[in-house]
């Protein structure tokens, strides 16, 4: 098996869904001739042609509302944020439009938003965001964000072939700098579904995307310290797979959430309450979380290492843990 | 060319304007019996841009109504009950009573999107709609709704870019009421015939008078058949009035008393029983076989509305997401090899013939009116533009001159592959189009 980037991953899945399914269609910024702003797209124009990968105007919002009515034709298109930061242009189109349409009137969105997300990059504060909260926020979206080559394409792959509107935000720290072997051609991973990515009985280091690897990194050096941890990437956001995380912490009974996206109102506050809600007599500590500041993403490196969770935050907040 | 309307075609226009007037007088007073839970909004008076436009499409083609085009559901093959129970919040509702209103749609059967309330973002999704139409091979056209107020957002502007840009066959019918809830259309927008927006997208603009029904259909059926044939998106601009407030709860007092009086004297029903009986096409008896038949079908249909469920309150918790309720899968009018590898196969290069000099003498902008007045076979009896009282209407020309819509100055694209359908190397449509240009050259030099 070759070993290929999460980029070529996601380059891969698009072009396999394009060649397996011609509704598959792909629109947005710079995508055609240049291939993308991060080339994930590099290549579709030349084989699809321009019916089929649409260079847009500059035009979020008319990218997403293009998509949604593509697909009431029973289309399955695919466009691109070039950076995710530029999703707040259509967040009306995003959150009235396409997430509230098989509620209200039956019509569903099977399309998929995705783009190059996060930090650590020194995009400074408009290429670097994390706004999957403003949409796990959002009835009628799933929201979905791999930490690997491996799931990044299966995951790509049943985005595409659901029948809702999945935001699939991709990690740009990530695009490059992981390499894994992935099997050659079709497989998918299911939408919904955490994975245990580490083993340990003293905590629970709950987490995605880019932490996934800084959780993982400081589980490794915890476990030289005698404490081993459970490490559970999320993968998908929206819908939350709760009971992978419960079964865990019933076991451990010490939970960490890790995030990179902003403290306030970021995903491990939703935990946090679902394991009060559902397994509060298991847990023998407080939940504890280490996550991005409640700032914008600064651009100068010190700033935006200071923002950013490292395994160090992490690894000392999981020895405060396992000290109850 | 338009093929001049069959005596059925005048009367079923006349059926859906007075059906779609007399549905409404029905919600007023459920509205005052306290029936209908939320807001109700009025489209008295301009049931000529609903009605016509709407009818100028075919049973394939698709549409996408805003508040005020109840008129344009009919004709698309909604029931009267539809509304009733939409507007009732009833279990029978199109949205089992999820959303009121016009809200609702059909993707299946009628092809008809449904709106929300924030304007303008219809505009790129029925661009959306009428580019997959295109990709499968489905030669329809889109058609969507905007008003003057709507006009402002930049949703309209993004939709009605990007059509432009990919040649979608789309008509934006720009209703132009006067008023975006309280504000005059001279606060929104900086230019007299909105039309006129169409020159900045490289796109045809027209302005047809909205309270004469048989106007706005020919327009729209121009518009219509400029689409089908490839030739991109039409701005058509329908100038019409909100007779009413924005919403029942609006008395509309901003509105100068003498505008309403203008704009009444030009109601579109009355003006069209006039036009159908100046040129013979109905009788009296006629006119009340159908106005009978309009009142018992909105007798059932009311009475159905008014006994109706409310919906159990366990719906609210179903249908936010897709669990295989829904099958998807595209209509393909083509062959599936045009659009695989390796047919579809292309360089993947820009070749740019234009490098984007300032020409040696730009070309003068022009922003005449472009106001449309397509062909008539029956001349108009009433008297369009009279005499306005109110000032705001004080340019209105008495009787404005036929003029050629102006064609805006488009830039070359630089194109991969023609897309499907008549693009500029199909020779038919070169020569039209020089056809096309020779026409405006003599009208030109007459000038």
């Amino acid at each position: 098996m070759p070993e290929v980037t999460m980029l070529e991953a996601v380059r891969q899945a698009l072009f396999e869904e394009m060649e397996r399914d011609p509704a598959v269609v792909t629109l947005g910024e710079d995508i055609g001739v240049y291939g993308g702003a991060f080339k994930a797209t590099e290549g579709l124009l030349a084989k699809f042609g321009p019916e089929r990968v649409i260079d847009t105007p500059v035009s979020e919002t008319a990218i997403v509302g293009a998509a949604c009515g593509m697909s009431y034709l029973g289309l399955r298109p695919i466009a691109e944020m070039q950076f995710i930061d530029f999703i707040a242009c259509c967040f009306n189109q995003v959150t009235n439009f396409v997430a509230k349409s098989h509620y209200l009137w039956g019509a569903p969105v099977p399309m998929v938003l995705r783009g190059p997300s996060g930090g650590g990059v020194h995009g400074g504060p408009f290429h670097s965001a994390n706004p999957e909260m403003y949409f796990v926020h959002t009835p009628g979206l799933k929201v979905v964000y791999p930490s690997t080559a491996y799931d990044a394409k299966g995951l790509l792959k049943s985005a595409v072939r659901d029948n809702n509107p999945v935001l699939f935000f991709e990690h740009k720290f990530l695009y490059r700098r992981i390499k894994e072997e992935i099997p050659e051609g079709d497989y998918t991973v299911p939408l919904g579904k955490a994975v245990l990515r580490r083993e340990g009985s003293d905590l629970t280091i709950v987490s995605y995307a880019a932490m996934a690897h800084t959780s993982l990194a400081a589980a490794a050096k915890l476990a030289q310290e005698g404490i081993e941890a459970d490490v559970i990437d999320l993968r998908t956001l929206l819908p939350l797979d709760r009971e992978t995380i419960l079964a865990s912490v019933k076991r451990t009974n010490r939970l960490l959430v890790v995030h990179e996206d902003t403290r306030t109102a970021g995903i491990a506050g939703e935990i946090a309450a679902s394991v009060c809600e559902s397994a509060f007599s298991d847990l023998d500590a407080p939940i504890m979380r280490v996550t991005g500041l409640d700032t914008p993403v600064p651009y100068s490196p010190p700033l935006e290492e200071y923002f950013l969770p490292n395994v160090e935050k992490v690894a000392a907040a999981a020895r405060e843990l396992a000290k109850y | 060319m338009n093929q001049p309307l069959t005596r059925e075609q005048h009367l079923d226009l006349y059926y859906y304007m007075q059906l779609n007037r007399h549905v409404e007088e029905r919600m007023v007073r459920l509205f005052r019996q306290n029936k209908i839970v939320g807001g109700l909004y009025s489209s008295l008076g301009q049931e000529a841009v609903s009605v016509g436009s709407a009818y100028a499409l075919e049973s394939r083609d698709w549409l996408a109504p805003m508040i005020r085009n109840i008129g344009a559901l009919l004709v698309k093959g909604f029931k009267p009950r539809d509304i009733f129970t939409q507007h009732m919040a009833k279990y029978t509702s199109p949205t089992q009573g999820k959303d009121g209103t016009s809200h609702f749609g059909d993707l299946k059967t009628r092809h008809v999107v449904s709106p929300i309330s924030m304007l303008g973002d219809l505009i790129p999704v029925m661009a959306g709609v009428a580019m997959a139409g295109r990709y499968l091979g489905q030669k329809i056209v889109a058609m969507t709704w905007i008003g003057d107020g709507g006009s402002s957002t930049g949703a309209f502007h993004e939709g009605m870019n990007l059509a432009a840009s990919q040649k979608a066959p789309l008509v934006v019918v720009l209703e132009n009421n006067q008023w975006a809830y309280s504000t005059p259309v001279a606060k929104q927008v900086p230019l007299r015939d909105l039309a006129n927006r169409a020159l900045a997208y490289g796109i045809r603009g027209m302005t047809v008078d909205g309270n004469d029904v048989v106007a706005v259909y020919n327009a729209a059926r121009e518009a219509v058949n400029e689409c089908r044939s490839g030739r991109g998106p039409v701005l058509l601009e329908v100038k019409t009035m909100r007779m009413k407030g924005h919403a029942q709860h609006d008395p509309a007092e901003y509105v100068p008393e003498e505008m309403f009086d203008y704009w009444k004297a030009r109601d579109p029903l009355a003006l069209y029983e006039k036009y159908l009986t100046v040129n013979n096409l109905w009788d009296a008896k006629k006119k009340s076989e159908i106005d009978a038949r309009i009142e018992s079908e909105l007798d059932a249909d009311q009475k159905f509305a008014e006994e109706s469920p409310l919906p159990p309150p366990e719906i609210a918790e179903q249908g936010v997401y897709c669990e295989g309720c829904h099958t998807i899968k595209a209509e393909w009018r083509r062959p599936l090899a045009e659009v695989t590898p390796p047919a579809s196969s292309v360089e993947a290069v820009w070749k740019v013939s234009d490098f984007g000099a300032i020409a040696a003498t730009p070309p003068p902008v022009k922003l005449s009116p472009v106001i449309s007045h397509p062909a008539k076979p029956h001349a108009h009896p009433g008297k369009p533009f009279a005499k306005p009282a109110a000032k705001h209407a004080e340019k209105a020309p008495a009787k404005p001159p036929a003029q050629p819509s102006v064609e805006p100055d488009v830039a070359e694209a630089p194109v991969l592959r023609v897309p499907f359908g008549r693009g500029p190397k199909d020779k038919a449509f070169r020569q039209e189009q020089q056809a096309a240009q020779d026409q405006r050259n003599k009208h030109r030099r007459r000038r």
